[in-house]
């Protein structure tokens, strides 16, 4: 069986690996039920519940009012009662119109119960731009979340860490931030990176939430990447192996908790870093990559350098959309100009 | 109260819906410009979302025949025909609708967020965002002794969230010249609003925050005039807030590239059967406001204008790029 199953290449994407690991979850244990808008029939507005509806019925499969504070609360609430909701939020962007019973509620009663009182739920939500669709649907906000106590916030890069990652969160007993990036999705009316679709097993499996991947080994630089970023990451490592610089890409995979060791582990080796973010630059987790570095005493060859969206909302026009999200050149640019740097005594 | 608009006010309400309708007709020519045959948002003229009011000009028209340039109005994601009702500058908001350097905001906008301080007009991308800010404006209006009311446009989807249910307390407690106008088209997306709400119509809402709730049936240009005409009256006379409820319907799907899987068979033939353009039209001959060769002549100049400014906004430059790094703060 292991060996027909090791042969067998099955490439999802990561809107699939998503209702797939939410579909096992549902079928063992009959706690799990999704709620959203649009999640019944449609199938989420990203396919992440695919298929969900007609397999478990509107009882499991729950379209929600555009009430946001209602049924993200309820979702809390029913965590609480020993329920394991996930609940998707359509687009992160929305999360001022429910952000109280996430942060103040869900992200505290572990805490305000001393421990005595999970809240295992997973709120999935979809983020960043790329696409034109305007300052309210482009956004990606992920520190935002991994600023607050209490809440794990997670991202896949591609479809086999999206559903190892989901099952783990719907298996966490605490209130888990499942983001999924827009352009890694694989919806076919946005585009989608290709390095997100992979080979997915049909087995259930864990990733461990918390835990950094190392996407690509190398020696002269480490370049931290969340999500899209990890592909321009990747794109850049390409093209710079070509001009003789072997660059490794670490994919955070998660921000709360944030996988320091690993990081540190591959600066200690190569001596450079770059940080890559499309979430707005100030108090962005590229600066906690870079502190985390900096404390660890960790003597660099060149100054640390990060490239993250500017402090400015997402503008609608393509042209100036695209000026301001990091790319894989952009990435390579600040590479070759690391590579040629040094710090200064 | 209640009165029917004169002939000219008609035949107003008429250009106006058919100038929408061709600008939406138009918009979505211009949006499927490099998305075929391969349907990618990020592609063409116009990328992104794009969410069209065909079939819902009656509430825009009905409403905005009462309202001046002072008067304050928040829309929503679905904004155009109330746009063009409330008189937005039609070139600077195509330019922006297109992204361009001449647009409403300079392209930073776009189709969701169209702002035009002169005629008071904005509108939004979130959901039931545009209310509380509409009553915001009529307490401005009010503190300052200013003519001048706010009204806010929302879908049957928005009377679900918080914001709707606070805001009209709000309006009714300070008794502020506030009229909420709902276009119920059936649908949040794929929900229908059988599925996400408790009450059948949501006018009856208004009785919990002590309000004039009004309901229009049948999507009818001359019913909502009648009814927006006697709300908008008492908020202007210092009579408080109205809720208006109007059934209306979208001959297009929620944005464009929206499959409508979830319509049950032949719905959408029955209600492009019900068109409220060509309804309307044949009111208004019926009624001898106008001959149809008048009407023609709108529908021709309609057509031109939009040619026009389609032509216009598609020739503008694009920002400079530095741009975007703009306008964050005034
Ligand atoms: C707070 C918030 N939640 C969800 C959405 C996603 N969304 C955009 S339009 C829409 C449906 C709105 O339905 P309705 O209010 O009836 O307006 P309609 O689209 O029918 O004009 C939804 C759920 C959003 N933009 N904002
Ligand atoms: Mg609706």
């Amino acid at each position: 069986m292991m060996a027909a199953e090791k042969k067998r290449i099955r490439k999802l994407t990561i809107a699939k690996a998503m209702s797939e690991a939410i579909d096992q979850a549902m079928t063992s244990n009959p706690d799990v039920f999704v709620m959203g808008e649009d999640v019944g029939k449609l199938g989420g507005v990203f396919g992440t519940t695919t298929g969900l509806f007609d397999k478990y019925g509107p009882d499991r499969v729950r379209d929600t009012p555009i009430s946001e504070t209602g049924f993200i609360g309820a979702a809390a609430g029913a965590a609480v009662m020993g329920m394991r909701p996930v609940v998707e939020l359509m687009f992160i962007d929305f999360f001022g119109v429910c952000m109280d019973v996430i942060y103040n509620f869900a992200a505290k009663n572990s805490y305000f119960s001393g421990g005595r009182q999970a809240v295992p739920m997973v709120l999935m939500t979809s983020a960043g731009g790329g696409y034109s669709d305007g300052g309210q649907h482009s956004q990606c906000l992920y520190t935002t979340f991994a600023h607050l106590p209490g809440l794990k916030v997670v991202m896949p890069s591609n479809a086999y860490d999206a559903k190892g990652m989901m099952t783990a969160a719907i298996n966490d007993d605490n209130p888990v931030i499942f983001i999924f990036h827009k352009s890694l999705q694989g919806m076919g009316w946005l585009g989608t990176a290709k390095g997100a679709i992979v080979d997915v097993p049909e087995t259930v499996y864990e990733v461990p939430l918390g835990k950094a991947n190392i996407s690509r080994e190398g020696s002269d630089i480490t370049v931290v990447g969340f999500g899209n970023t990890v592909h321009h990451a990747l794109d850049a490592a390409r093209d710079l192996a070509l001009e003789g610089i072997s660059a490794e890409v670490v994919d955070l995979r998660s921000l709360a908790p944030l996988d320091r060791e690993t990081v540190l582990a591959s600066v200690r080796k190569t001596g450079r870093l770059l940080a890559v973010d499309d979430d707005h630059l100030s108090y962005g987790w590229t600066g906690e990559v870079i502190a985390s570095v900096a404390e660890a005493g960790i003597a660099l060859k060149c100054p640390a350098r990060r490239i993250a969206y500017p402090d400015v909302p997402v503008p609608f026009a393509r042209p100036m959309e695209q000026f301001l999200l990091p790319n894989a050149e952009k990435v390579k640019a600040a590479v070759l100009s690391l590579m040629n740097s040094v710090v200064s005594v | 109260m209640s009165r029917k608009p004169d002939i000219q006010t008609m035949l107003w309400m008429y250009k106006h819906m058919v100038l929408s309708r061709r600008y939406e007709e138009a918009l979505a020519e211009a949006y499927l410009e490099g998305k075929q045959p391969l349907f990618n948002m990020a592609n063409g003229p116009l990328p992104g979302e794009m969410h069209l009011s065909n079939g819902q000009e009656p509430c825009a028209v009905g409403v905005c025949a009462h309202l001046l340039d002072h008067d304050v109005v928040t829309a929503t994601h679905r904004p155009h025909h109330i746009a063009i009702a409330k008189g937005v500058n039609l070139r600077a908001m195509t330019a922006e609708i297109f992204g361009k350097q001449t647009g409403l905001a300079g392209g930073r906008g776009g189709h969701m967020h169209l702002i035009d301080p002169a005629v008071n007009f904005a509108c939004t991308g979130i959901v039931g965002e545009g209310l509380a800010p509409a009553a915001g404006a009529a307490l401005a209006r009010k503190m300052r002794g200013e003519d001048g009311i706010a009204v806010a446009f929302i879908g049957e989807g928005a009377a679900n969230q918080g914001a709707f249910h606070e805001t009209l307390n709000l309006a009714a407690v300070w008794n502020l010249p506030f009229v909420c106008v709902i276009e119920d088209n059936s649908y949040g997306i794929s929900v229908p609003k059988g599925a996400a709400t408790s009450v059948l119509h949501n006018d009856v809402r208004a009785a919990s925050y002590g309000i004039r709730g009004y309901h229009v049936e049948g999507n009818d240009p001359l019913r909502i005039y009648e009814v927006a005409g006697e709300a908008i009256e008492r908020a202007r006379a210092g009579k408080g807030p109205s809720l208006i409820e109007i059934e209306t319907y979208r001959l297009a799907g929620h944005f464009m590239g929206d499959a409508e899987s979830y319509r049950p068979a032949g719905e959408k033939d029955a209600l492009f059967a019900r068109d409220p353009i060509p309804k309307f039209r044949q009111e208004l001959v019926d009624a001898g406001a106008a001959s149809s060769d008048d009407l023609l002549w709108i529908e021709e100049d309609a057509k031109s204008c939009v040619a026009e400014l389609i032509d216009f906004a598609k020739a503008e430059a694009y920002a400079p790029v530095q741009e975007a790094l703009e306008k964050v703060f005034v």
